[in-house]
């Protein structure tokens, strides 16, 4: 019989995609691992393909078509023997699920964060965008090309005995956001019960319907802005991150005369535009390579020291942020880390970043000295222990020598995850990373 | 001279013990077990399996005695009690000869002797083997024994304890069981299925008293049918011992009369092997014959772990075999361990016909303030039952009504021992009704009536 090809969901958030472009023509061989077709995520674009194998019999939904929702049937494939009056079989069949799933609203990201670290190999956990989505929908027949993360990154099974699951149910308790003390973690009556007597604000989340919040603000006049998939990600993993992680936050400044010159050395001498910023991911990723006890993660077993420096960015694009990662960054010269950047600033702006190139990383950076910040503290992007809050390089007023003089500083505020990092290492690793920033030779090596 | 230095030392061979110190060698601990009588101890020498022997002695003379329900006829139908008696030590013989083999095979020491705490990390061994052992763990598994109650000492001759009750020299006529727990009950069937005529003197208000109480009631009327007596709210007063009887005045209900019987078996509970183990002056601490432990049988002092009938009940060598499993295993530091929990142990009493149950009786799951839903299935309404010739029993299935959680299962007829496991593994899983209306039992067995409990609890019965 043929086959139905259903719109595929490649983000755990992603509800509806545009299909971008179709890579196989109606009568094409498929073959599968073929190509099938580009969707367009909120927040990427993925190549799909091909599971099963035969003639694409024909495509149902014509490419450049906007907001396909997910599980929808978009093509049909032919078997061995098929043919196009076969097609009516497929499509005349109810599909696999409604053509509009609903998705119920994502667990919070904990369940992707705790688990992640736990994995073995030890692989970062996915980033800021990546939030674990609710079982995915009947599985489509494609997949898309790009690795996917583990599955369990986006939908994590919850093992629970069914009376605890019957018990979470009965009492509104979140199973995604329970420990199990059962055997091999399994989530038992105990836990749930232990949640229950923790009480409802601390096994719920809290909510924040709209007409408590407009009462609260004096019912003054508002316009609405609609979440999008991405803000819900960031509410929700930004709450969790203050609300689980502690934070404690340093400052130093830099002086970055010496780094401005040499910036300027190599525009003059090698026509190298690079940003003060690709120092400091450089940067960043050395001083993580010489203390790696800040490229860590917290895990209930075990502080997870990761073996590869891949450093996050974030990037801000319409109506939110993504944090794209330059792996290996410290494997990486300056002027490659900068092309990096580039290629991933744009393409993020464009929303065609694959989920492997925003998923993960160990450390994060957030810039906002373009914008005149003096310095500033950011929220930790779990389960990383450390982000990096860069503020502008300005002149200012220093004391060298016992003179007052004039040097270009730029304030850099890490905030460290105490159940990882104590102060005194968060300091260190800071020690090392204004050595490397003010002493910028070794950052050229 | 042997190594007498350890990781383990488990005070006491019997199931709690041995399974402790195989499971600790198996984790690769230096073990060794003190055992002053027999390895098994009395669950496999003088308790559990020479009764179960015995018991299906007298469920082959019940047999015999009923063939014509099968269309057999015989006469003349004997048995030798020595003879039974001497199968009965044969079986205990040969599982506790097994035992050895296996403590052996996972290379733990034996030392045949008493054992007494001897200081910190330290154990003295006297008696057939003298010796002085460093523990570094030292788990006492030393069991327990019959209680016996002013005025009704055995004597051993005419006034028994289970161990004489099950080598009797010769058979008794009539026997006086006084105590209807499971040791009672169970002796008082083997000999009234042998043909002697057995009174029974409970003083709670029900035959079984840890049983649910429709059980118990169940049990009752069985047992009447076979012509027991049965006295409960009665206590024996005195026991007068003549050339080879006794009679016994017993009170019930302000009226006193009294019970004349060849053989009488004290079954009034057991009381903690806890003394002459050095406990003086160590942080052990002993509450009504029975050591104190922690959730995972630690004791007050540091190193030292109580595990089985000794920490108390319910006694049961299933009981004790597990919880020397999670106190070795919580040693070792293994992450996989769970604390006990005593509602998940099942208990059998293997009278005719047999009970079993496990979890919370109707009645304790009511006090517990649960709101309850309870089903019921009849062996009469099951094939097999009736296909068997074994159509008296019953299962009883009590749900928490709010959560479909099994509170407890409650069985008696024929088998009933080997299938509370299947409640049993329901409880462990934390089944609700759901799981186990969607299970498929296999037709035609007597467990079908398992799954017809539970329907019957959400009213979905099939066969009724």
């Amino acid at each position: 019989m043929p086959i139905q090809v259903l719109m595929p969901a490649l983000s755990p958030t992603m509800t509806e995609g545009n299909l971008a472009k179709w890579h196989k023509k109606e009568g094409d061989t498929v073959k599968a691992g073929d190509i099938l077709a580009e969707i367009e995520t909120d927040k990427a674009t993925m190549e799909f393909e091909a599971v099963d194998e035969g003639t694409l019999g024909r495509i149902l939904v014509p490419e450049g078509t906007k907001g396909v929702p997910v599980n929808q049937p978009i093509a049909v494939i032919l078997g061995e023997g098929e043919s196009a009056g076969d097609i009516g079989k497929a499509a005349a069949k109810p599909p696999a699920a409604p053509s509009t799933v609903k998705l119920p609203a994502a667990p919070p990201a904990r369940s992707a964060t705790t688990e992640s670290p736990a994995a073995k190999p030890m692989t970062p956990a996915p980033a800021l965008a990546a939030a674990p989505a609710p079982r995915p929908a009947p599985a489509p027949v494609s997949r898309p090309t790009t690795p996917l993360p583990p599955r369990g990154a986006f939908a994590r099974r919850v093992f629970v005995s069914p009376l605890a699951r019957r018990l979470a149910e009965k009492s509104n308790i979140d199973l995604s956001r329970l420990a199990g003390s059962g055997p091999h973690g399994r989530i038992v009556k105990a836990d749930v019960e232990a949640a229950m007597t923790r009480g409802p604000a601390a096994s719920a989340e809290p909510t924040y319907p709209k007409a408590k919040i407009v009462a609260e603000a004096g019912n003054i006049p508002f316009t609405e802005v609609p979440h999008t998939n991405m803000r819900r990600v960031i509410a929700k993993r930004m709450t969790e991150s203050m609300s689980h992680v502690p934070h404690f936050f340093l400052t130093v400044d830099c002086d970055i005369d010496a780094l401005l010159k040499v910036r300027a050395d190599l525009a003059d001498t090698k026509s190298l535009k690079l940003s003060v910023n690709d120092f400091v991911i450089r940067a960043a990723a050395l001083a993580l390579k010489q203390y790696p006890a800040a490229n860590a993660s917290f895990s209930d077993e075990a502080i997870l020291r990761w073996s590869q420096v891949d450093v996050a960015v974030a990037v801000a694009i319409e109506d939110g942020l993504i944090t794209p990662i330059v792996k290996n960054a410290d494997q990486k010269s300056v002027a490659a880390i900068s092309a990096e950047m580039k290629d991933l600033g744009l393409r993020a702006r464009a929303g065609k970043l694959k989920l492997t190139e925003f998923q993960g990383g160990t450390f994060s950076i957030s810039n906002l000295g373009m914008f005149g910040i003096r310095e500033f503290t950011a929220v930790i992007n779990p389960p990383q222990a450390c982000i990096l809050a860069v503020g502008v390089g300005e002149k200012r007023a220093v004391v060298k020598h016992d003179q007052i003089a004039v040097a270009t500083v730029m304030s850099c505020t890490l905030a460290c995850d105490h159940r990882v990092l104590d102060g005194a290492m968060g300091s260190q690793w800071l020690q090392i990373f204004k050595k490397l920033i003010e002493e910028p030779a070794a950052l050229l090596v | 001279m042997a190594d007498t230095s350890f990781d383990v030392v488990v005070i006491g061979g019997g199931p709690g013990g041995y399974v402790a110190a195989i499971r600790a060698a198996q984790l690769g601990m230096k073990t060794a077990v003190v055992e002053r009588e027999h390895l098994g101890g009395i669950c496999l020498n003088w308790g559990c399996i020479p009764t179960k022997a015995l018991l299906r002695c007298s469920e082959i003379n019940h047999l015999l005695h009923h063939l014509d329900q099968f269309g057999f006829s015989a006469k003349e139908i004997s048995f030798d009690i020595a003879k039974l008696v001497e199968r009965s030590r044969k079986v205990a013989a040969q599982l506790s000869s097994g035992v050895g083999y296996l403590l052996k095979k996972n290379k733990v020491t034996v030392f045949d002797g008493s054992a007494t705490l001897a200081g910190k990390g330290k154990v003295k061994v006297t008696g057939k083997t003298a010796a002085d052992l460093t523990a570094k763990h030292i788990i006492i598994a030393s069991g327990a024994r019959a209680r016996s109650l002013p005025g009704l000492e055995p004597d051993g001759k005419l006034v028994w304890t289970y161990k004489e009750a099950m080598i009797p020299k010769d058979m008794p006529k009539s026997l006086l069981v006084i105590g209807s727990g499971a040791i009672g009950i169970e002796f008082a069937s083997f000999y009234r299925n042998l043909g002697a005529e057995v009174t029974v003197v409970e003083v709670l208000d029900r035959i079984l008293p840890v049983e649910d109480e429709e059980i118990s009631a169940f049990a009752r009327k069985s047992f009447e049918k076979q012509g027991m007596k049965i006295y409960t709210s009665a206590t024996v007063k005195s026991l007068a011992k003549g050339a080879n009887d006794v009679t016994a005045t017993v009170e019930s209900q302000g009226k006193s009369f009294e019970v004349k019987a060849d053989r009488v078996v004290l079954a009034v509970g057991i009381v903690g092997n806890v003394e002459n183990l050095g406990l003086e002056g160590t942080k052990v601490k002993v509450e009504k014959t029975h050591i104190v432990v922690d959730q995972w049988l630690a004791t007050g002092e540091p190193g030292v772990y109580a595990i089985g009938d000794v920490v108390g009940p319910p006694w049961l060598a299933h009981k004790a075999m597990h919880e020397g499993v999670i106190c070795v295993e919580h040693i070792a530091g293994l992450k996989t361990a769970h604390p006990l929990n005593v509602q998940n142990v099942p208990g059998c009493t293997y009278c005719m016909p047999q009970v079993a149950s496990v979890g919370l009786t109707e009645k304790a799951a009511k006090a517990a303030g649960r709101e309850v839903r309870v089903g019921h299935f009849p062996y009469i309404g099951n094939g097999k039952a009736i296909a068997l010739g074994e159509p008296e029993g019953m299962v009883k299935t009590v749900f928490d009504a709010k959560t479909g959680e099994l509170l407890g299962a409650h069985m008696i007829g024929a088998e009933v021992t080997e299938l509370i496991q299947g409640y049993a593994i329901a409880r462990t899983l934390e089944s609700t009704e759901q799981e186990l209306i969607e299970t498929i039992f296999p037709h035609p067995t007597l467990s079908e009536m398992m799954h017809e409990a539970v329907l019957e609890a959400y009213k979905r019965a099939i066969h009724i």
